[in-house]
């Protein structure tokens, strides 16, 4: 007799800590086939709230720690991914509907993703900042320094390498992030929601949100404690035009909707796009 | 809190006026579109006037949305060649028009003071030097593009729509049109209603240098203008100084299109006083800090926070200094605070000053006798600020400072920061590790340590949060213009 399988009823990931939705509500997640694979949460605006509250709260701490630190801890991630890796695979496996050798090659470029972004933290401001020659005796300089707190829609289709794309380019020079996961794919999301857990990430600087990002995104956008946007997982342009049109409320910096080879080399403008400037002048010789 | 005294007697400085006759101003103005002046397609014109005399200086004309297409259109078409243009080239016209400022700089200083208000010292002294800089920095990265941090092979956005306030109305020009001509772009570029003439004296400056027609476009009008220029489906780029409740309109017009937007917006900023402060030079940071350009100043340090223990000390000094502060003619060579832009901005200021008197707050100004016609508003300090109060959340953009008192350096951050606004602050300490604390923690764009209100081409300028997003200056200031070129 076959043994039958432990099903799983996943939960919100919300400051460190896995709750349910608030509003109770859940919806079925199935694999490209039809399948059922498991139980989602389905994240109300309460939880979107809550995670937004967590990920203020976390951001003095996060972005207050020093950029070697917080490249450590990035690589830690990696290393977990890395050790999870066949777990991570059976999940793009089920959630793409790929061989598995195609979704191994999918997680492999995740980790060297994750790895990659991992070793910007110390190098941001050297690439990013600089030195100001003014027309005065002054001291002058530009560095780099993290928005805030960035809301993200992951994008639908490729739900682990597009989410480690658009999550880790966010969190290395110190924002912190909620993100809303691909709706019908969100198993890989969740594996990385308890690699993140386990890792030595304080909680609240990844929150993941699995729902609907149409019921989401607008209270996201109009969220006064949100400082940016990143809408590249819409997939819809006049969606993606209200939720710009709603983040002006705080002047939250958007970046716009695209759909990008993840495959590719990544540049630096996903992290750039998160980084606010801030130039110190004293003077000198007085 | 103790009377302070204050000298009975200001010292008394005889007239020394700066001559206006440089100036050959022309009873009406029309827009500088493709390279021409031109006049509107309905005639519509409005008056801009001297703000310390309220005489008429000229008509210009109100640009309609038929006007703005055709500026467009031209700046369209002469895209093609400029953005071709080897960078070498576009440098050397960056360079002639720095040299050309330089040259008239005495015509430009008087000009931008008949029609803004602010004191010939500063036109003379700030604004236009600093024009012919910016000219000059952004001239030589032309040839330089791919080293601004946008690629190896950039390319420029098109065509830009440029907004501007009235508060420095050729600083401000330069700041948008020599990084956008740098990078390759094409300009039509709206000078605020109340301060057209030096940007029209610049179009003339821009045909003197044989730059080719259509490169620069400039249509005068007010806000009508202004957002049938920066909704026009054929710009690329729309980049905007002013209030944070325009720019936000903005952000919502651009939405949803392929637009790049930069927004330089208001601020409240924190001028932080420790009692180790250098006092001489912080007394002079304070004074310059809110009552350099009449307060007019987005980054003004409009809310001094002084350490409990030294707060006589410090509102002594600052009182004694501000009886110095010689209010009257912007062309004399002595005044150190000229008129206000317009009567509309004077009752803004005015309003929010009685809010500052009916919420509890101790007005003091010097005593002090204003010209009878014209506007003017008299340095102002108020005590006994609260974080409640709307004169320290409110940009007043004026010469109005709020004073509030902390004892800890967590205090002072956590009340500076206490804001929407996120574009400056100032920092005054003996204390090199307190600096670099301070620094830190302060969510601002420009922190200025034992320093206010500098500003250089090379130096990034710009806001967190509701100030808006964007940088002006430095290669940051030059990558708002350029995009990542296509891999070859």
């Amino acid at each position: 007799m076959s043994r039958l399988d432990v099903r799983k009823t996943y939960k919100l990931y919300i400051g460190g800590a896995f709750p349910r939705s608030e509003s109770g509500h859940t919806y079925e997640v199935v694999d490209t086939a039809g399948r059922f694979l498991a139980n989602a949460a389905k994240a109300s605006r309460k939880d979107a709230r809550d995670a937004v509250g967590a990920a203020r709260k976390a951001f003095g701490g996060w972005s207050g720690r020093t950029p070697y630190n917080r490249g450590q801890i990035l690589y830690r991630v990696a290393e977990m991914i890395e050790g999870r890796h066949d777990q991570f695979t059976a999940d793009v496996v089920a959630a793409e509907g790929l061989t598995k050798v195609q979704a191994s090659k999918v997680v492999d470029a995740a980790i060297d993703r994750w790895v990659w972004y991992a070793g910007w933290a110390d190098k941001l401001a050297q690439v990013t900042g600089n030195a100001n020659q003014v027309a005065g005796p002054f001291f002058n300089l530009s560095s780099p320094e993290p928005t805030g707190v960035v809301a993200v829609v992951a994008p639908s289709d490729d739900s682990l390498l597009g989410l480690v794309s658009v999550v880790a380019p966010a969190i290395v020079s110190g924002n912190t992030v909620v993100v809303v996961t691909s709706y019908d794919r969100p198993l890989p999301a969740i594996t990385l929601s308890e690699v993140l857990a386990t890792s030595d990430l304080p909680g609240g600087v990844v929150n993941v949100l699995t729902g609907d990002s149409a019921e989401l995104g607008p209270w996201l956008a109009g969220h006064l404690d949100v400082n940016a946007l990143d809408l590249t997982g819409v997939d819809d342009p006049a969606v993606a035009a209200d939720l710009e049109a709603e983040a002006a409320v705080n002047l939250k910096r958007v970046l716009r909707p695209s759909d990008p080879d993840w495959t590719a080399d990544p540049s630096i403008s996903r992290m750039s796009a998160f980084l606010e400037t801030k130039t110190v002048w004293h003077p000198v010789g007085v | 809190m103790a009377d302070h005294a204050v000298p009975p007697t200001p010292l008394e400085y005889a007239p020394a006026p700066e001559s206006r006759s440089i100036v050959d101003l022309e009873p009406s103005y029309g827009l500088f579109i493709d390279g021409a002046f031109t006049e509107g397609t309905d005639g519509g014109t409005f008056k801009t006037v001297n703000p310390a005399t309220e005489e008429v200086l000229a008509e210009v004309t109100e640009a309609t949305p038929a006007d703005v297409d055709l500026a467009v259109a031209a700046a369209r078409r002469a895209f093609r060649g400029w953005s071709r243009m080897p960078g070498r080239e576009r440098a050397k016209y960056l360079y002639r028009i720095a040299r050309i400022i330089a040259e008239r700089s005495r015509e430009l200083a008087v000009l931008e003071s008949l029609d803004n208000g602010k004191p010939i010292k500063e036109s003379r002294d700030v604004d236009v030097p600093l024009v012919s800089q910016w000219f000059f920095y952004y001239a030589g990265w032309a040839d330089k593009l791919s080293y601004a941090g946008a690629g190896s092979n950039p390319r420029p956005l098109g065509v830009a729509a440029q907004v501007i306030p009235w508060n420095f109305p050729l600083l401000m020009l330069s700041w948008k049109i020599a990084p956008a001509l740098a990078a390759g772009n094409t300009v039509v570029l709206k000078p605020a209603e109340t301060t057209p003439l030096t940007a029209l004296l610049f179009a003339e400056i821009c045909q003197q240098a044989d730059l080719p027609p259509g490169v620069v476009n400039i249509v005068t009008g007010a806000g009508d203008t202004g957002q049938a220029l920066v909704s026009h489906p054929d710009v690329d780029k729309v980049a905007f100084t002013g209030s944070t409740d325009v720019g936000r309109s903005i952000a919502r017009a651009v939405a949803g299109t392929e637009k790049r937007l930069t927004l330089e917006l208001g601020g409240k900023a924190a001028n932080i006083v420790f009692d180790d402060a250098p006092m001489d030079q912080a007394i002079e940071g304070i004074v310059s800090g809110i009552f350099f350009n009449q307060g007019h100043v987005c980054c003004a340090g409009s809310r001094l926070l002084v350490q409990e223990n030294v707060f006589d000390e410090v509102m002594e000094r600052l009182k004694r200094r501000m009886a110095t502060l010689r209010v009257g003619d912007p062309l004399d060579k002595n005044t150190d605070i000229g008129a206000i832009n317009s009567r509309e901005q004077l009752q803004r200021i005015t309003e929010l000053a009685e809010v500052g008197d009916a919420e509890g707050a101790e007005r003091w100004s010097p005593p002090c006798e204003l010209p009878s016609s014209g506007f003017w508003y008299a340095p102002t300090v108020f005590t006994g600020v609260t974080q409640a109060h709307r004169i320290a959340r409110e940009e007043i953009f004026g010469p109005v400072l709020s004073v509030l008192t902390f004892r800890t350096p967590d205090e002072a951050v956590a009340k500076a920061n206490n804001t929407p606004y996120g574009l400056s602050a100032g920092v005054w300490t003996e204390k090199g590790s307190r600096i670099l604390a301070m620094a830190d923690r302060l969510r601002a764009g420009v922190v200025w340590a034992n320093t206010f209100n500098k500003f250089d081409p090379a130096s990034p300028f710009g806001g967190y949060k509701e100030s808006g997003y964007g940088r002006e200056g430095g290669k940051q200031g030059l990558a708002a213009y350029l995009q990542e070129g296509e891999t070859t």
